[in-house]
């Protein structure tokens, strides 16, 4: 008896908890998405990238996959000569997914709101946002270039005033996308129905799924079994073992994203540009391409990769491999082998620190790699595999020697924003750490501010050729987006900014 | 009785308030000692590395007052919590009670699920090895729950992934909206808690059906099958019940790579991500509420044991 009531109390709970959900033969079947992001959080400087990228809620500017902006809440938008002012014009017979219109009301709220916020906007030098008519205006304190770009951005998207409650907590996803929100459980899924009051292109699915899946196993059987039908960032083993499946096909996209080294150029081991050169002759990278990130084409020769098209230089020569000229380079600054083989210069070793974390499984490894590599030059590497928060931590109070990590210069369409935090005077956390170069300073500025195409090119290639010679950023390899789609998906388009996940364009095949 | 049924639940009352107290002041102290800025974790746990920066984490101190001495922030949570308020995450803003109640139910329902399994396994097969001691099927059993029990429960849920959904097409790899989601990672963590409590199961109507009274209530006559379900298998549930009422709460926080694995979201996956980022708040409200759980469940074994013994409520 005892027995029997158990088996009825574990029946009752597991069917009460848990409804049934099944896609019935008739009805259209609904995308599924697995992916390694979280939605953790309704607060859009949390969870606004995932939510962009499943099109629940737009900017006021949109991106091409190629980067190339185009009209998004906004119809058009234009600079005074000065570029100190900034008009956006907002499109008209928009609603949210609650029926309420979009209005410069709900558009100045959103983007003073991500203004005040740690993301983009907050970086910009921005004097003040109003509303006029439907027409939303930024003073600049500085001449701003890049403005639209960063309205592109994830932390810019626009919710509705009911995304709200009455103290002003985020308490729901309501925009004006192609999609809406008809399931939430945080941090793992989400659902989706097609908004069908959308002014734009209405989507051809009716339904979609977002099932954040954190392990890369998970996720690669997820697309095996086609229980996802499209599935995002495997591990190397996943992604081989997925070219042998016919019912998926796979993608590797490149994108703006570099493992790189941050060197403390402030340091005294690191101060001459000729140390930075020599750590950076001592890398392998492309055994690193190969053998752990498995995209050899990807191992960096300089940091802004092909995917960033205007700044990547094809005129620069290759960032190279070579032990020899690195230990010279060393000898020529005084360095000498000490008794265990780690050189020695006025009685200090040359032995260092490299923070890192797990959070991209590849940091680790790749740090091993240098450990080993630096020691045959003389260098003693101890590897720190912490929280990514002791990176900018230690740039702060100047306790960092090198640091590894991946830079996303795609963060928006045009990567200036990124680049200036990183290299304009004083560095950044991401950054350049105790160098400086007036000139690149100066380029970036001169960028920044104007929109001139011509200067804008030639600053972009000082900026790069001076990187490339100084080192303040040791680029190490270049990111590739892994993805498996549905072989029945067709219309499918892998956004290498990863702005979209191309739902309302994609189609199941006839 | 009545009056034994409320002294039970005072008694655990009690324990309760007391429990709470411990587990918020121990996590907070815990907290407290860990190496770093808190700032930099709580900003790095919100917003990325792609966003995360020194500014940022300087607007997160002012906004949550982590340079305010500790016992203010301790004495904050403490009235809070005596309004019955667990107060916001760190991290992911709102309500740390309403995180906890979505991930607590799915955790309930994948860890009463495995426990099902669990029972469904381990009771014919521990009752069926206690009645024949030292058989084929005794020592085969043995052997596998060794063997199943060595393995790790990842390992597990993967091979049940293989040969269940991707060569029979059965059920599917990872998720948790319908049922059918719930049942492979039931059985993984069922079959691992099976693997041992099959064995005290075992042990335990083996130890019965060797007792004085077992063989008194033979020479009184009582046919074998009335014997065995009247005096062997009560007798013998005492033990067993009490050892799956442990697992029962290893499991509820000890999921948390099957949670990873099936992308299921639970109340383990939630606490580590918390002491990773430094979610004290949310460390304090999950904490708190295992805490509780483990009493409420200690009164749940207390009921089950004296419905299946009275003799023990009686002393």
């Amino acid at each position: 008896m005892f027995t029997k009531s158990l088996a009825a109390l574990g029946m009752a709970l597991a069917f009460s908890t848990i409804a049934f959900a099944h896609d019935s033969a008739h009805e259209e079947k609904t995308v599924k998405i697995a992916a390694p992001w979280e939605i953790t959080s309704f607060d859009l400087a949390i969870s606004g990238y995932v939510i962009q990228k499943l099109e629940i809620m737009e900017n006021l500017v949109d991106a091409d996959e190629n980067g190339v902006l185009r009209p998004g809440l906004a119809t058009d938008w234009a600079a005074s000569e000065d570029a100190m002012t900034w008009r956006f014009t907002l499109r008209n017979n928009v609603t949210f997914h609650d029926g309420t219109a979009f209005n410069a009301g709900t558009a100045l709220t959103a983007l003073t709101r991500a203004w005040k916020q740690p993301g983009v906007l907050s970086k910009a030098p921005i004097k003040s946002i109003t509303a006029e008519d439907n027409v939303i205006i930024f003073e600049m304190e500085k001449a701003f270039a890049a403005l639209p770009a960063l309205l592109a951005h994830a932390t810019t998207i626009i919710p509705a005033a009911a995304s709200f409650d009455e103290a002003g907590a985020p308490v729901a996803f309501v925009g004006t996308g192609p999609f809406k929100v008809s399931a939430y459980t945080p941090p793992q899924s989400i659902d989706l129905e097609r908004y069908d009051n959308y002014w734009g292109k209405k989507a051809k699915i009716a339904k979609a799924g977002y099932l954040a899946a954190g392990r890369a196993e998970t996720r690669a059987l997820l697309a095996e079994t086609g229980d996802a039908n499209l599935v995002f960032t495997f591990d190397p083993a996943g992604f081989n073992g997925l070219q042998a499946v016919d019912s998926v096909e796979t993608i590797a996209v490149p994108i703006p994203r570099v493992v790189t080294l941050k060197v403390n150029a402030g340091h005294a081991f690191f101060a001459d540009p000729k140390a930075r050169q020599a750590l950076s002759l001592a890398i392998n990278r492309q055994a690193i391409a190969t053998s752990i990130t498995r995209f050899p084409e990807a191992a960096a020769s300089q940091l802004f990769p092909p995917a960033l098209n205007s700044w990547h230089n094809t005129d620069l020569p290759k960032l190279e491999y070579d032990m020899e000229k690195a230990k010279m380079l060393l000898a020529e600054l005084g360095w000498q082998k000490g008794e265990d083989g780690i050189l020695v210069k006025n009685g200090e070793r040359f032995a260092i620190q490299l923070r890192t974390f797990p959070d991209r499984p590849e940091l680790p490894l790749i740090a091993t790699v240098l450990q080993a590599s630096w020691k045959e030059i003389g260098i003693e590497l101890d590897v720190s595999v912490a929280n990514y928060s002791q990176i900018p931590a230690g740039h702060q109070d100047g306790s960092l020697h090198v640091a590894l990590y991946a830079r996303n210069y795609g963060l928006t369409p045009d990567p200036i924003g990124t680049v200036l935090q990183d290299f304009a005077a004083g560095g950044g956390d991401w950054g350049a750490m105790g160098w400086e170069n007036a000139q690149v300073a100066q380029a970036l500025e001169e960028i920044a501010a104007k929109g001139d195409v011509e200067k804008r090119a030639k600053n972009i290639a000082l900026v790069s050729s001076i990187i490339q010679e100084e080192l303040p950023l040791i680029p190490i390899t270049w990111y590739q987006h892994t993805a498996s789609i549905d072989a029945n998906l067709e219309d499918v388009i892998i956004d290498p900014l990863q702005r979209s996940y191309g739902l309302s364009t994609m189609r199941w095949k006839k | 009785m009545y009056k034994k049924l409320i002294a039970a639940l005072l008694k655990r009352g009690l324990q309760a308030l007391i429990v709470a107290l411990i587990v918020g002041l121990v996590s907070f102290a815990m907290m407290q000692a860990l190496p770093g800025d808190a700032a930099f974790r709580i900003a790095a746990g919100r917003y990325g590395y792609d966003l995360m920066d020194a500014a940022a984490a300087e607007a997160v101190r002012q906004e949550l007052g982590l340079d305010r001495h500790w016992s203010l922030q301790l004495f904050d949570w403490l009235k809070a919590l005596a309004q019955f308020n667990l107060g916001e995450s760190f991290i992911y803003r709102g309500s740390v009670s309403e995180k906890i109640a979505v991930q607590l139910g799915h955790t309930l329902t994948l860890s009463l699920s495995a426990l099902f399994v669990s029972i469904l396994i381990a009771f014919p097969i521990g009752i069926y090895t206690g009645l024949n001691p030292n058989g084929w099927a005794d020592k085969f059993f043995l052997q596998l729950s060794i063997f199943v029990r060595a393995i790790p429960p990842f390992a597990v849920g993967l091979t049940l992934v293989l040969i269940f959904s991707v060569h029979l097409k059965l059920f599917p790899v990872a998720g948790f909206r319908s049922f059918h989601h719930l049942i492979l990672p039931a059985f993984t963590l069922g079959i691992g808690m099976a693997a041992v409590s099959n064995r005290v199961i075992r042990d335990s109507v083996l130890e019965a059906m060797h007792s004085d009274w077992q063989l008194f209530s033979r020479i009184k006559g009582l046919p074998s099958g009335l014997t065995l379900r009247a005096h062997v298998l009560r007798n013998a549930a005492l033990p067993s019940v009490t050892y799956i009422g442990v697992q029962m709460a290893y499991l509820i926080e000890g999921v948390v790579i099957i949670e990873t694995l099936f992308a299921w979201p639970g109340i383990g996956h939630a606490l580590i991500h918390a002491i990773f980022g430094r979610d004290i708040a949310m460390v304090q409200g999950t904490a708190l509420t295992l805490g509780l759980i483990y009493v409420g469940l200690n009164l749940v074994i207390d009921f089950l044991c004296s419905f299946i013994d009275p003799r023990s409520a009686k002393s």
